[in-house]
């Protein structure tokens, strides 16, 4: 086994590489200095920078620059969504409902819960079909039972693990007229898929730096003028007042930078990821026949990255290592911390069995990917599951005949 | 050869990868995530139940994690949770339940680490499992099943902290795709060649009790999990001196903790006798009628010839025990038994049973009963 080659990188949904221009911006930033809050020429020039870099992200996903609110990152937005507009909400009555769909990113279900578990909220997981496009008649009756008591819905705009494009006009349109508040993540979409925050009818969408091409630690929520939202990091009073803290010059000027190259290369960079993903699709299920996949079979209703796949009778953990092992860089999908890898709360919500959703792969590919990428994984991928298959579920198999 | 170390944070098994990767192995450092350390169902997660210390701490990933990557070696978290749970914890709690002292980490070389480890490792294409264990396997290497060159397990070169008693369990079979580096080496070398190399784990203590339970507190964490089960302790006369809250929280030899509520005529100290489950009874008395001169095991493992009756062998009864001579006086697929030279005080159901021949391991068992 050789590591000596470049690795074949299709993680793109877990971070892509930094885009030359952003990195260039970055460190021209990074040698200048001033707050964007002083009102010296230094601080005044700074504020300059993070004015045109609020335009820019606002230009590139449809919305006004007041609307843009920058965060260090897409879990902080998340938080700013949920947990902003629910408490905002109660300001009249209480509303103790937040609807989320049940394959929403770790970001938005966990400040859900929190909100459970601490503010007396009331979660409702909608559920979702055995693509993991969200039910908008179910989420429909959910609110009929009792819109007044609704305080935030949030539907992401495609999922990070099987990459399903969600329907958000439908969910916008269903949820129309009752003063809802709609928050989307699209995290994932932006600079895949067109987004147009504007044209969406949305309330509130969350946009992350790095998943573009930005820097890590940057990020976005992006929320309609006069959206009620109460603050959850408190201080200073910038970004409108509901996220304190000095602005990091140089991450929002990479951010803009980013996310309008991004953008604007589509739909050009879809349709050429589109390809590379349907030759990396064909290619593994040639490979290995009983490979499943999951998410959208339909190209138009998924990322144009995302490739996700069950293996039988395959831990991920051993698909991962043997992968690697041969320089192929992916991901079994879900949220592993430096604990225990959970069977991911996707997959269980489409209804995949617990032991399938344990042999999961996800290739996510992005602006540096190429056919040999693909050809890399296309190589190994037979015998790794072979290999894999062997070892099989050897960590869930109890202990059979005892001595 | 391809060899998984199994890198559990501590300084050990970080020196034993480094050493098996410098003698030119191509190692791939492997960290067990033995417990569930996010909080179970998506329902409750800021709820979930204390993290548990010992070999699964995030910290220990970490830790471990660092040092592959001072040693420059790939390194990956491997899940085998449920195997744990099921083999290893359940276990002993199960044990405990029913009057026996279980040991867990002879468990888990058993089935976690030379099992459900080594399996997975052999299929992926490794040839061999690592660990910071002090013992030797002599010879070492030989993966072939020719019989001539049956491996042999034998007590470490620092006795102090020999391990041979918990990995004994391991049939040659099993002992073939092992390898325990530290065994020819003296603890306090190991600290200071991991200070040598760089390790941040230099100077990590050591860990001791059960990995999955909170220091000293086995009985209130048993409670949590087999309930309030109230007796009575009995003297050795049959006179009630005292009442429990579940007889699993006893061993035998146990002295203190007994909150004994007569005192002994005599004002000596009383020990734990036995522990009946059946009738929820802990018995106590003085330390002498502690001595037994039988001990039989079940399910005996035997790592070569197995021995015959009349052989003179050492016995050891518990991790930390000394070595004590005695002679076989039966053996069967099923049992074992043995006869000590002298009487042996503390000797519990439960525990581990292993015979040595030297320094060589010839086989190990586990304790059913003991007799006078």
């Amino acid at each position: 086994v050789s590591r000596s080659h470049r690795a074949a990188y299709l993680d793109h949904a877990a971070t892509t590489p930094l885009r030359t221009a952003a990195y260039e911006a970055l460190l021209a930033e990074l040698g200048r200095h001033g707050n964007a809050s002083s009102l010296h020429t230094a601080g005044r020039r700074a504020r300059r920078v993070v004015e045109e870099a609020r335009e820019a992200i606002a230009a590139a996903v449809g919305a006004g620059p007041s609307e843009v609110v920058l965060t260090g990152g897409g879990t902080e937005a998340d938080n700013l969504a949920v947990k902003g507009l629910f408490w905002a909400r109660q300001s009249d009555r209480p509303r103790p409902r937040v609807l989320v769909s049940a394959v929403e990113h770790h970001a938005v279900l966990d400040p859900a819960d929190w909100l459970q578990a601490q503010c007396g909220a009331e979660v409702v997981r909608v559920p979702v079909d055995e693509v993991a496009r969200v039910d908008v008649e179910a989420l429909r009756s959910l609110v009929a039972q009792a819109p007044d008591d609704v305080a935030v819905v949030s539907v992401m705009w495609a999922n990070n693990e099987v990459g399903t494009l969600q329907p958000v006009a439908e969910v916008v349109s269903a949820l129309h007229g009752t003063g809802i508040p709609v928050h989307c993540d699209a995290v994932q979409a932006v600079g895949q898929v067109g987004v147009d925050f504007g044209a969406s009818g949305l309330h509130a969408m969350t946009v992350s730096a790095h998943k573009v091409g930005g820097p890590v630690g940057a990020g976005a929520l992006v929320a309609r003028k006069g959206l009620d939202l109460t603050p959850v990091i408190h201080g200073g009073g910038q970004e409108r007042g509901v996220r304190s803290g000095t602005l990091d010059v140089a991450a929002a000027r990479a951010f803009a930078v980013a996310v309008t190259e991004a953008v604007e290369e589509l739909p050009g960079s879809a349709k050429r990821l589109t390809e590379l993903r349907n030759d990396l699709v064909s290619g593994v299920l040639a490979a290995v026949p009983d490979a499943v996949l999951r998410g959208d079979t339909d190209s138009a209703g998924r990322l144009p990255g995302n490739a996700h796949f069950t293996f039988p009778g395959c831990e991920g953990d051993s698909l991962l290592y043997l992968l690697d092992a041969r320089g192929v860089e992916c991901s079994t999908g879900s949220a592993c911390q430096a604990g225990v890898p959970q069977p991911s709360h996707v997959l269980r919500s489409m209804g995949v069995r617990e032991d399938d959703a344990r042999g999961a792969l996800r290739f996510s590919l992005g602006h540096t990917s190429t056919a040999g990428d693909v050809a890399a994984l296309v190589d190994v991928i037979g015998s790794v599951v072979e290999r894999a298959r062997r070892a099989g579920l050897a960590s869930r198999r109890a202990e059979a005949g005892r001595a | 050869m391809r060899v998984v170390a199994a890198m559990s944070g501590g300084v050990d098994s970080a020196v034993a990868a480094a050493r098996a990767a410098e003698a030119g192995h191509e190692v791939v450092g492997v960290h067990l995530a033995l417990s569930r350390s996010r909080g179970g169902s998506a329902a409750s997660p800021a709820s979930g139940p204390a993290r548990a210390r010992g070999c699964c701490t995030v910290e220990d990933a970490r830790d471990a994690a660092r040092a592959a990557d001072a040693l420059g070696i790939p390194f990956y978290l491997w899940d085998l949770s449920e195997r744990f749970q099921a083999d290893v914890v359940d276990d002993f709690v199960s044990e405990y339940a029913a009057g026996r002292t279980p040991n867990p980490c002879v468990r888990c070389n058993e089935r976690i680490k030379f099992s459900a480890l080594l399996d997975k490792a052999l299929a992926l294409g490794f040839d061999a499992v690592c660990t910071g264990h002090y013992a030797r396997v002599e010879p070492e290497g030989r993966f072939d099943s020719s019989r001539d060159d049956e491996p042999r397990l034998h007590r470490a070169a620092d006795v102090a902290k020999d391990q041979s008693y918990v990995l004994a369990v391991l049939s040659p079979d099993r002992l073939r795709h092992a390898m325990f580096p530290l065994g020819g080496t003296v603890k306090a070398d190991v600290r200071a060649e991991a200070a040598r190399r760089g390790l941040q784990v230099a100077a990590k203590p050591d860990s001791h009790d059960i990995c999955f339970v909170p220091d000293g507190g086995t009985r209130a964490w048993l409670a949590e999990r087999i309930g309030r089960r109230p007796g009575t302790v009995l003297d050795d006369a049959g006179a009630v001196v005292g009442s429990h809250d579940g007889a699993y929280g006893y061993t035998v030899g146990q002295r203190h903790g007994l909150r004994l509520g007569v005192p002994a005529s005599d004002g000596r100290p009383r020990y734990v006798l036995a522990v009946e489950p059946a009738s929820n009874t802990v018995v106590v008395g003085p330390r002498e009628a502690l001595a037994i001169r039988t001990v039989v095991g079940r399910g005996p493992t035997w790592c070569g010839p197995v021995p015959s009756v009349g052989a003179g062998l050492g016995v050891q009864v518990r991790a930390h025990g000394s070595e004590s001579p005695a002679v076989v006086t039966a053996v069967s697929t099923q049992a074992v038994e043995v006869r000590l030279d002298e009487p042996l005080g503390g000797v519990a159901a439960g525990q581990t049973l292993v015979l040595y021949e030297g320094t060589r391991v010839v086989g190990s068992a586990t304790i059913e009963s003991t007799g006078r």
